[in-house]
């Protein structure tokens, strides 16, 4: 092998070598950290010394810790499955349109583009019940009518999946439509020449044809909901009480507020390990879906 | 073109506006200067802290302002620099046990110098010395002093009610606050944020439990204290001002509970003497369309609490210099008025002038300088950690129907952390 040849080969490698330190580093050095200190006695600052499982026990004997964590997974079925069926009924109306496509494409994703902190702000005060939504119902003569979950603890949850659904839907379109660009008209037309009505051949071809793309969009909603934050900090404060408390929030209060980072960098190991669990099976899925593909 | 050619230049004159700044302020190159990381951002505040700079610049020293909005933010900016090893030379910290921990472990600098010089022992506040004092030395300047549990109400809505008088017991309060929903009013306005729920708490337990029961449970923290039938009382009294709030309560902010109050839509707000700005910038003055109360009972405990700087420890004498310069400014009478004056605050010192203040400063100011009904607050005497799984036990009480049995045990847990 010549030096040059050589050098062709160990070029790239070097190339992503910074990558490699950076990823190394940052992501799996910080994570590392982060589960040293969990077992410390740490308050303010990190300090050395071992408390055992201490900081873990006190995480699951705290009841908003636990709340944090039903909420989250109750959100993220209902928010995961909103914004996906949400965003492919667009994808399929907005593919179905001859004209202005991508003015609505554009609309529908704008909400992606804009902070929740500003957003959420917006949805706060449409469900506030004394100048929202539910007021403007009365005025308009319906005297009776009330629409006050953002106060009512037991289906605050719900707001917040309404208008997380709302922003993330247009993501889940945009993707699902570069999917079904790439979907034949042809095989539509064969099956119209076949008798197969429309929506059978939607769901029954289509749909899995963009499976691919439809995993991509499932990670993205499945890493929103974990780290689900700005939301809550926006619209409700995790309130009313500690109703719509989620893990992230509680990481963030005790990290710097309540300043109990060894209780906070426990909270965050039992995300992240909860964040591998949901996302192994659909990075599975999809790495065998590939070298399915790769084989034939 | 054109346009990239203008920011450009603009980018560059912001880039350089920092050392123009320096340069005209004309002072001798080892003048002190103190780089001061505080959260007073809103419009009030700032004029506030104007003052405070124009002081130390008069003293000699160059005042740096890093101002950064929300405290929390200000305190974890001002925490990362000092463990990154690039302190300010001051922050402001909330008079409370917040910077204990840091204190502790040895990362702040001491100002027993200048609180021997100026005698702190003798013109401060027996809670605010505790708050600054930890292990025998002063670790904080205090600047000025905040009472988290004043009782505002809107004189149109108390006559609008038929209210006659000023409350001066619970029961007469409750009486109030049902005459106040008879007239149609929202009888409290209350932001339904666990700070506020805390805050309210805080008022209940201080006024119907009274200083005894108020020092048992927060700062000794005593079992038998919280599981006692007095305590029990209060929680009940507590939980039934929250059947006097509006639909609309969870989630609103502190100042919009105000502005119902500053409209006559509802009679009554518990809340820190900050929200005297409020009124202020609504044109409402007290005694005339607003009556602020420091207490329901007239020998309730008076809530101290406040801001102060600190001073990360540092081996440079120059920034040492500037520190011990600053912790003297910030505390001397004249600084200390005018900082009251425009932050609405009660100035820390006993031996200040306060006649140029308005009358609920006034009366606050007394209640400091009287010394026998001073407590300290909430944060003085709880852990941040511990302070903050109170206040979720207090949020899940206020906002749901737990049994109040239960809710003693969630607070005697919160507190045993």
């Amino acid at each position: 092998m010549t030096a040059r040849a050589a050098w062709r080969r160990f070029a790239p490698h070097l190339a992503l070598a910074p990558m490699l330190g950076v990823a190394l580093v940052a992501y799996l050095g910080s994570t590392l950290w982060t589960l040293a200190v969990s077992f410390t006695p740490s308050r303010s600052f990190p300090v050395a010394g071992f408390a055992g499982l201490a900081a873990y026990e006190r995480l699951f004997s705290n009841a908003r810790w636990l709340l944090s964590l039903e909420n989250l997974a109750l959100y993220g079925l209902l928010f995961v499955a909103a914004a996906l069926v949400l965003g492919v009924a667009l994808a399929l109306a907005v593919d179905r349109v001859a004209r202005g496509a991508s003015a609505l494409r554009t609309i529908f994703l704008y909400p992606y583009a804009m902070s929740f902190i500003a957003t959420g702000l917006v949805w706060q005060w449409l469900l506030n019940p004394g100048i929202g939504i539910q007021e403007a119902v009365r005025q308009w003569g319906v005297a009776g009518f009330v629409f006050d979950w953002i106060v009512d603890p037991d289906r605050v949850v719900y707001t917040l999946v309404l208008a997380t659904a709302w922003q993330a839907a247009g993501l889940v379109m945009v993707i699902a439509l570069a999917g079904l660009r790439n979907v034949d008209p042809e095989i539509r037309k064969a099956a119209r020449l076949d008798g197969i009505p429309a929506w059978r051949t939607t769901v029954s071809i289509v749909l899995p044809m963009i499976g691919p793309a439809l995993a991509t969009a499932l990670l993205l909603l499945l890493a929103s909901t974990v780290k689900l934050y700005d939301a809550v900090v926006a619209m409700t404060q995790g309130g009313p009480g500690t109703a719509s408390e989620v893990p992230a929030k509680f990481i963030m209060d005790h990290l710097f507020g309540r300043a109990n980072i060894a209780l906070a960098s426990a909270g965050s190991i039992v995300l992240l390990l909860t964040v591998a669990a949901l996302l192994a099976p659909v990075m599975i899925a999809r790495a065998h879906g590939r070298s399915r593909l790769g084989g034939r | 073109m054109r346009a990239r050619a203008a920011s450009f230049l603009l980018a560059a004159i912001l880039c350089l506006a920092p050392f123009a700044t320096r340069a005209s302020e004309g002072r001798p190159a080892d003048a002190p200067r103190a780089e001061v990381i505080h959260w007073w951002t809103s419009g009030g505040e700032a004029a506030a802290v104007r003052t405070l700079a124009d002081a130390y610049r008069a003293a000699g020293g160059i005042w740096v302002d890093s101002a950064i909005a929300g405290s929390e933010q200000a305190r974890s900016v001002a925490f990362n620099r000092m463990v990154g090893g690039n302190p300010p030379t001051a922050a402001q910290f909330n008079a409370s046990r917040q910077f204990h921990d840091m204190a502790e472990q040895g990362m702040l600098a001491d100002v027993d110098e200048v609180a021997q010089r100026e005698g702190w022992e003798r013109v401060f506040p027996a809670p605010v010395l505790e708050a600054i004092r930890v292990g025998g030395h002063f670790y904080g300047a205090p600047v000025g002093i905040h009472t988290p549990t004043w009782i505002w109400y809107s004189k149109a809505a108390f006559r609008k009610a038929g209210i006659e008088r000023e409350p001066r017991s619970f029961d007469e309060l409750f009486a109030a606050l049902d005459r106040l929903r008879a007239a149609g009013l929202i009888p409290l306005a209350h932001g339904g944020q666990s700070w506020q729920d805390n805050l309210v708490f805080s008022a209940v337990l201080a006024n119907v439990g009274g200083r005894d029961l108020y020092l048992r449970v927060l700062r000794d923290r005593e079992a038998a204290a919280i599981a006692s039938p007095q305590f029990r009382k209060v929680l009940l009294d507590y939980k039934r001002l929250q059947s006097y709030v509006d639909a609309g309560s969870p989630g609103r902010n502190w100042n919009d509970a105000t502005a119902l109050v500053i409209s006559g839509r509802a009679g009554i707000q518990i809340m820190g003497d900050w929200a005297k700005g409020e009124f202020t910038l609504a044109h409402q003055e007290a005694g005339r369309e607003y009556g602020c109360m420091p207490g329901i009972a007239p020998d309730a405990p008076y809530l101290i609490q406040g801001d102060v700087f600190v001073f990360p420890r540092t081996r440079d004498p120059g920034v040492q210099r500037a520190q011990r310069l600053l912790a003297s400014v910030v505390t001397s009478p004249r600084t200390q008025l005018e900082f009251a004056l425009r932050k609405g605050s009660v100035p820390v010192r006993s031996d200040v002038e306060v006649s140029r203040l308005d009358p609920c400063a006034r009366e606050g100011a007394r209640l400091v300088r009287e010394g026998s009904r001073q407590i300290p607050s909430v944060e003085m005497l709880l852990t941040p950690d511990q302070n903050g799984a109170l206040s979720d036990a207090l949020t899940t009480y206020w906002n749901g129907a737990r049994p109040v049995e239960k809710v003693q045990r969630d607070i005697a847990a919160a507190l045993a952390e």
